[in-house]
């Protein structure tokens, strides 16, 4: 089964909803802001209608917009270490106080050099903790979000259309995931896997844990897309196209991807949308139970953690990456509450 | 309706099983062996094949869940010889680091967990929820738009951001609290209540955040719906259409929601204890992972699992209780 079916973007669907047709191709709609557009009377399909909503929506686009820098920073950040001359693994230790280790002068050191000062410690240029922090981050939530909901997709229109054992059987993994303490799997089992692919003296790469951290997420967030498709499904099966498409003869398949995915692209992509900001603090989330992570791979959990025992001396270290990922996730929510409102007029703000 | 809490009884019961087999399987998966561990690096294989003769992990895999399985049921002798003991009913073993049993151990740390998840679920319950309703209703306001805005702040907060913000203003800088402690409710309420006001401000503020945008979209949907706009119609004051028939219909899925948050908050607020410093499930369970402490990790998972598919069930019986449409059958 194709995955891209899964995922549609957010304009691609729009020749997909054969419900409402399209009477007429209209350009100036691929234009932002164009005035002509609502002088002739054209029809839209729900996911044109729906992208000129986002359009015009200024907290959607200003949330856009700060996501869009924050991603280019992320993926730009070896420029950015050529740039300022500072690799993340630098250690600034003369800049420390001999004694506690704290960096000298305000607000945790920042200094022309450092803007966002130095760790406490091991005296580590914050900036490009940060920057390559972020990057961690975002490669670990959109990886997750993306795979757990092409699982979920998939069992949930199955599970939605086999009705019988199939469906039973579905619901009741489901509700076994959900009843599994995350955390505590997650603790047990990442040691486990690392231990059947590495020896203890192996140096494990830090990107077998980014692995393992998706797979994780994956294996157990799949359960509330698959839920939400397959209710969704329940709602649709019984109507009239699905009925019409099988009286024509379709496979089980067709109906499945051709006609009923289509219709439920708009809530799965409004769950995509908030399952990355909770994947973004989930993760951080993990270095709390020492399962983030590993060193000397940049996180932005990892620094919080390690910033209890400063927090009193160096509030700055515990600030820098707590707002940053406070701030990143509330540019998530806000592009999530647009999306939504875009996708769905009906949901009142 | 006994009909559908039999199955329902019948299929939890299923599910834990199939966790406890999950759990086993995965901790012996573990290449080290919990024994290696406990006798330190010291030890030659012989010590170490004592140990695990005393703690019974030289036993076929199927023997030890069974003995695990019937402890929980009928109790069971542990060790042998000068060292066997007597370990009633709810068998849970002892633990494999300091002999404990593992029942006390979670007589010590649940309370720790339960008293942080009481205490912040009223408070998101009573301020989110009313905070979410009261802003739909005065929808477009200045303090619907506060509401929102605050709660969308909340809802994007982390726990151990924002829990470690508190921490710094009200324990380090001001010193108007001391750190967060546990003293038994039916010890001292007073001191009960004053230790944990962090944790339960931390997780209340956060949570009636995600309450209060969930509750003010769920109201909005229900104010729309043609039955509120039947019974204005028909001439029921304001106040009554609110709460008798709009207040209804709108709390059903928060409670489903709730449910099952308290049941997963239950099984260990990992994240808030860690912070806190307090000794709960959660840091038990962590720990014990940590130690290879296989007792410890088999209770809390079990106990967690336990509360989600029980809260599962008392939010679906009481969904038949607060929504009039919904049969169970």
């Amino acid at each position: 089964m194709s995955n891209t079916t899964a995922e549609p973007g957010p304009r691609s669907p729009g020749n997909e909803e054969t419900a409402a047709a399209v009477l007429q191709v209209d350009p100036s709609a691929e234009q932002p802001g164009s005035p002509v557009e609502a002088k002739a009377i054209v029809g839209r399909s729900p996911g044109q209608l729906a992208w000129l909503r986002l359009k015009r929506d200024r907290t959607a686009r200003f949330s856009a917009i700060v996501l869009i820098i924050t991603a280019i920073v992320a993926l730009c950040a070896p420029l950015i270490e050529k740039i300022t001359g500072t690799s993340p693994t630098d250690q600034f230790t003369s800049q420390l106080t001999d004694f506690a280790a704290l960096p000298i002068g305000y607000l945790g050191g920042i200094s022309g050099a450092h803007p966002l000062g130095l760790e406490p410690g091991l005296g580590r240029d914050i900036l490009m903790q940060l920057v390559y922090g972020l990057r961690t981050s975002l490669l670990i939530a959109f990886a997750a979000a993306l795979i757990s909901t092409t699982i979920g997709v998939l069992v949930g229109v199955v599970g939605g259309y086999a009705r019988g054992w199939l469906d039973s059987m579905i619901s009741w993994i489901i509700d076994l995931t959900l009843a599994f303490p995350f955390l505590i799997f997650a603790l047990a089992a990442i040691p486990v896997v690392e231990n059947r692919f590495f020896n203890a003296r192996d140096n494990i790469p830090a990107s077998f844990r980014v692995g393992m951290i998706i797979a994780t997420f994956a294996i157990f967030n799949w359960t509330n897309t698959a839920r939400l498709v397959r209710g969704q499904v329940i709602s649709l099966r019984e109507r009239e196209f699905v009925e019409a498409a099988r009286a024509s003869g379709a496979g089980t398949g067709h109906i499945l991807l051709r006609q009923l995915l289509p219709n439920i692209w708009a809530p799965v992509l409004v769950t995509v949308s908030l399952n990355v900001p909770a994947f973004i603090t989930a993760e951080a989330a993990l270095a709390f139970v020492n399962i983030g992570v590993t060193e000397p791979t940049p996180d932005l959990g990892r620094m919080i953690f390690n910033s209890i025992q400063y927090l009193s001396a160096d509030p700055m270290y515990t600030f820098i990456p707590g707002v940053t990922i406070f701030l990143l996730v509330l540019a998530f929510n806000l592009f999530g509450d647009s999306l939504r409102d875009a996708l769905d007029p009906k949901s009142s703000r | 309706m006994l009909r559908f809490v039999i199955r329902r009884l019948l299929l939890a019961v299923t599910t834990l099983f199939a966790i406890s087999i999950i759990t086993f399987v995965l901790f012996f998966a573990v290449p080290s062996s919990p024994a290696t561990v406990m006798c330190g690096k010291n030890c030659n294989p012989t010590q170490i094949a004592q140990v695990e003769h005393r703690l019974g992990l030289d036993q076929p895999l199927i023997d030890q869940y069974g003995t695990f399985v019937k402890g929980i049921f009928a109790g069971r002798t542990i060790g042998e010889g000068d060292f066997a003991r007597e370990c009633p009913a709810p068998c849970l073993g002892y633990s494999f680091r300091t002999d404990e049993p593992v029942l006390d151990i979670i007589k010590r740390t649940l309370p720790v967990t339960v008293s942080i998840v009481i205490g912040s679920a009223i408070l998101w319950l009573l301020i989110g929820v009313s905070l979410g309703m009261a802003s739909a209703l005065k929808k477009g306001t200045i303090f619907d738009r506060l509401a929102i805005g605050t709660s969308l702040v909340g809802a994007s907060l982390q726990v151990y951001f924002f829990g470690l913000v508190l921490l710094l203003i009200f324990v380090y800088s001001t010193g108007w609290l001391t750190a967060p402690s546990y003293t038994p409710f039916t010890q001292n309420p007073g001191q009960w209540a004053y230790g944990l006001i962090l944790p339960w401000i931390t997780l209340g503020f956060l949570n009636s955040a995600l309450y209060a945008r969930l509750s003010r979209a769920q109201m909005l949907e229900t104010l729309s719906e043609d039955f509120v706009r039947t019974a204005r119609a028909k001439g029921l004051p304001k106040t009554k259409v609110y709460t008798r028939h709009a207040l209804r219909a709108a709390i059903t899925p928060i409670v489903t929601i709730a449910g099952l948050d308290i049941g997963a908050a239950l099984g260990g607020t990992v994240i808030t204890e860690t912070i806190f410093g307090l000794q709960g499930l959660g840091k038990a369970s962590v720990q014990a992972v940590e130690d290879l402490n296989l007792p410890i990790v088999l209770a809390t998972v079990l106990l967690a699992a336990t509360f989600i598919v029980a809260m599962n069930i008392i939010v679906d019986l009481l969904y038949a209780v607060i929504d009039p449409r919904v049969r169970l059958g």
